[in-house]
């Protein structure tokens, strides 16, 4: 075995800092990091681009107005707050669609692509932008075949009605399972409501206003004494530090 | 292979925890050391500066600082009759993807495992001779003691700054803390963080039980604090951002905080950044390895040699790398032969979600590890005679939930989740919502494991693992006590409607909401080389200039957090490095 004779605590023949710097062959481990020798810089983490929300980047106009006649009743305008539309929910969804969300960007995207159990979860190949831009031509014919109207037509018990019953998995879709689809409004919409309103959503943090959820503050410690009391703490956005 | 490093006394694969402590005890005895880690640098002042930190979305639900399922994932199935799928999107496996590791978004309940853990297969010969076990269940003792291991997490609650309250200081009950404890030698280095007002409900409800509730140990750390490092803490603010978030404020503990800034002056420590280790090399008589192979950030081959490798790259990747490199003997489930990838093991979750009706809570108060436990009903602190199972849990008032995208759901059974009526009972719910979670105990099964899979790969083309689990009847028993034991309690908080879930009712599922990242076993420590894939200094019984450090070499779980544990056996190994092996390499089992 060619084992080194010197392995021994206490010895150490040349510092790897020089050793690396010298034999470091071209386009070797460029990110190398060495002790002793200086500060260790990271990169910056940016803070979010915030969103500007006279743009729409991912929906085409008819698409806008059909999500938001459904967020508007996922989320409606009553004495506690104003509608999802109202509180940027639209705007915030649009970008998100357009990003890395939208693309599924952290998703495992290898094949085979094959059915499993339910434990395995979902295995299928659609994205978030997919399942908008095919969900909502599916619900826009599916609600227009079954009632002669589309969905931002019908009054609004019937849009309630017609979410309860995709919510039920009642409708069926030529693609998607029309409870996946109600599912991924929800979600989003919810997204959108109780957000950092960086993202667009949340305008005036009408979301956390609602439930009292101070936000992106970071010390409670003046507060922590307090306890089971009510705490009216004005809640902040990161937008307002960056 | 495009180039060759210079020859380093050890490489450490992987810098989370285990990697940086390993790291800080063989360059403070003055080994040269290289550190590879796959992710970049990341200091928490640059990469989590409070400006942006307390954003749920991108962190809490778009998880931006872990390792994304693109770059590497799992397959999955619950047993081997079933094909293995991969885990395409966020779940239960939630690995570090830069420096510090895990070690940064974690939650830092910082627990040490109670005396019986180490030692289950010995303890039921002396206590339960006549108990049937599960059919198929393995229980065998680690080769360490707790008495062992317990200058180890001495040292690890230091360095970190752990905060909490002595149950047992040699030998002495202490009140206030954890009377179930194994013995310590000191106090908490930082005092328990103040309690929420839901720590308290569940204090005085479970003590009018007679129960034992104490503030859980944890790294969200006490008061300002120097720790032996020369490494100055802070103490914890309450943001409420905390698992899956990094903290800005040197306020949690993690590797970036309370140990890498000592490797950042030692001039003896070398760290490659964004560099994945693919392989381990070996030797050609298979005796030894030689070094390890990685990708760099250029896309080139390199090769790092080393008389030492330390493999702390998370469990799951440790095992991964150990099938790579195709070093030990892969487990058999048909045959019951074979070692690697047998023993993995998870935790056995159970819950109560309570509803009261005109609380404030208060929950955006909060931490990772804001949380009141009994101890009563964990590990083997109780009497499990006719019980028919091995274990129990933590069971603890949890105050880590106030972010409000988490919460959504959390309602009442029978409220409907969207709408106005939705709008209400969530501003209600809001502050009125409580959690007891129950952190059980998992044993490791004859039809768990761990290995590669035949179909799938990740980015670099190498297999991915393949993680074949379910609970068995032991989990099943001991949870269904366990959520017993919670009803109870939840009866006497004075809430007002609660419901209470125990996980192996269902099939395991990597989904499931609420469910444990904690991934154990696979590559375990024993005294046994027909049992274990290391011996009880976490080195490998077929290279014995190879260790392998991390939950991997837990041969069953506690009701407890790992993190504590694997940071000590990490110190306990190193001193076995520094004292005897670099002395003279070989077997430590001498
Ligand atoms: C949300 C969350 C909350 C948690 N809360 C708690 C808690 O409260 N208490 C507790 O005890 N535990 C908790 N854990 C678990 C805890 O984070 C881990 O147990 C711990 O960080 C593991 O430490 P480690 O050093 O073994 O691995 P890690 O910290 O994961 O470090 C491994 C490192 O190896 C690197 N690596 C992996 N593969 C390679 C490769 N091939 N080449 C190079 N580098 C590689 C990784 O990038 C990583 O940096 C939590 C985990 C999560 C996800």
């Amino acid at each position: 075995m060619r084992r080194r004779v010197v392995l021994k605590a206490g010895l150490v023949l040349m510092s790897t800092a020089t050793a690396a710097a010298i034999m470091r062959p071209v386009g070797a481990a460029a990110r190398v990091l060495r002790g002793g020798a200086g500060k260790w810089i990271a990169r910056e983490t940016p803070p979010p681009v915030p969103v500007d929300p006279s743009k729409r980047i991912f929906f085409t106009p008819q698409e806008e107005n059909l999500v938001k006649a459904i967020f508007d009743q996922l989320i409606p305008a009553d004495d506690l707050s104003v509608s999802a539309s109202d509180a940027g929910c639209v705007v915030f969804i649009d970008h998100q669609l357009a990003g890395s969300y939208g693309k599924a960007s952290s998703r495992f995207k290898g094949g085979p692509f094959q059915e499993g159990t339910p434990e395995q979860g979902d295995q299928s190949k659609l994205t978030p932008a997919d399942i908008y831009k095919i969900g909502l031509a599916e619900m826009n014919d599916h609600c227009r075949k079954m009632s002669g109207k589309a969905f931002e037509e019908l009054p609004a018990p019937q849009q309630v009605e017609y979410l309860e019953a995709m919510e039920a998995g009642k409708f069926t879709y030529k693609t998607i399972k029309s409870s996946e689809l109600f599912t991924q409004f929800l979600t989003n919409v919810q997204e959108g409501f109780l957000s950092d309103p960086v993202y667009g959503g949340n305008r005036n943090m009408v979301g956390w206003r609602m439930i009292g959820f101070p936000g992106a503050r970071y010390d409670y410690r003046d507060v922590a004494e307090l306890k089971g009391q009510r705490l009216e703490i004005e809640p902040v956005s990161i937008s307002d530090r960056i | 292979m495009d180039y060759t490093r210079p020859k380093a006394d050890a490489v450490i694969v992987g810098l989370g925890w285990a990697g940086s402590l390993m790291a800080e005890e063989l360059t403070r005895a003055g080994l040269n050391v290289v550190a590879i880690e796959r992710g970049p640098w990341e200091t928490t002042s640059v990469n989590f500066p409070p400006a942006i930190a307390a954003d749920e979305l991108r962190y809490g639900v778009r998880r931006e600082i872990l390792k994304p399922p693109s770059v590497e994932t799992l397959t999955f199935r619950n047993d081997s009759s079933q094909t293995a799928l991969p885990g395409r999107d966020w779940n239960s496996w939630q690995m570090g993807y830069s420096v510090g590791g895990a070690g940064k978004h974690w939650a830092a309940n910082a627990w040490r495992f109670s005396v019986a853990d180490f030692q289950m297969a010995t303890r039921v010969r002396e206590r339960y001779s006549n108990m049937k076990l599960a059919d198929g269940l393995i229980v065998q003792d680690w080769g360490i003691t707790y008495d062992e291991l317990e200058p180890h997490y001495d040292r690890f609650e230091k360095i970190a700054g752990i905060s909490g309250k002595a149950g047992v200081i040699n030998g002495q009950v202490q009140a206030g803390g954890n009377p179930f404890e194994g013995s310590r030698r000191n106090e908490f280095p930082t005092p328990p963080l103040v309690r929420s007002h839901w720590n308290d409900i569940f204090h005085d409800t479970t003590e009018k039980m007679g129960y034992h509730p104490f503030p859980i140990p944890a790294g969200t750390i006490g008061g300002a604090f120097r720790n032996p490092l020369g490494i100055e803490l802070a103490p914890c603010t309450y943001c409420g951002f905390c698992g899956f978030y990094g903290c800005g404020n040197f306020s949690k503990s993690s590797p970036n905080i309370c140990v890498i800034p000592a490797l950042t002056q030692r001039s003896n420590f070398t760290l490659l950044t964004e560099c994945t280790v693919l392989r381990i090399n070996k030797s050609k008589d298979e005796k030894t390895v030689t070094g390890v192979t990685f990708l760099d950030s250029d896309g080139n081959i390199g090769y790092q040699p080393a008389d030492i490798v330390c493999v702390s790259a998370y469990q799951l990747d440790n095992v991964r790398l150990l099938f790579l490199s195709q070093i030990g003997r892969p487990y058999d489930p048909t045959t019951g032969e074979g070692t690697l990838g047998r023993a993995y093991n998870y935790q056995t979750m159970s819950y109560g979600f309570l509803y009261f009706e005109n609380e404030y809570m208060n929950p955006f108060i909060s931490t990772g590890a804001l949380s009141t436990q009994i101890d009563d009903f964990n590990g083997d602190n109780f009497d499990h005679t006719g019980l028919g199972f091995l274990g129990g849990a933590g069971i603890q008032a949890l105050s880590d939930q106030g972010t409000p995208l988490g919460m959504t759901d959390r309602l009442p059974a029978g409220t409907t989740q969207w709408g106005s009526a939705w709008k209400k009972a969530f501003a209600h719910s809001y502050q009125n919502y409580a959690k007891i979670q129950g952190q059980g105990t998992s044993y490791s099964h004859r039809g768990s494991y761990l290995s590669l899979d035949p179909t799938y790969k990740d980015a670099n083309g190498q297999a991915l693992l393949r993680m074949t689990f379910d609970y068995n009847e032991n989990d099943r028993k001991m949870s269904s006590f366990v959520r017993g034991k919670i009803d109870d309690i939840c009866k006497q908080t004075g809430a007002k409607s609660w419901e209470t879930v125990s996980f192996p009712d269902k099939h395991n599922s990597p989904f499931r909401p609420y469910d444990s990242s904690h991934t154990i076993g696979g590559a375990v420590m024993g005294l046994d080389p027909a049992t274990s894939v290391l011996n009880r200094y976490q080195q490998h019984w077929d290279a014995h200039n190879l260790f392998v450090l991390g939950a991997s070499s837990y041969p069953n779980n506690g009701g407890y957090n790992p993190t504590g544990t694997l940071s000590a056996l990490t110190l306990w190994t190193a001193k076995a490095i520094i004292d005897n092996y670099v002395k003279s390499p070989g077997s430590l089992m001498r």
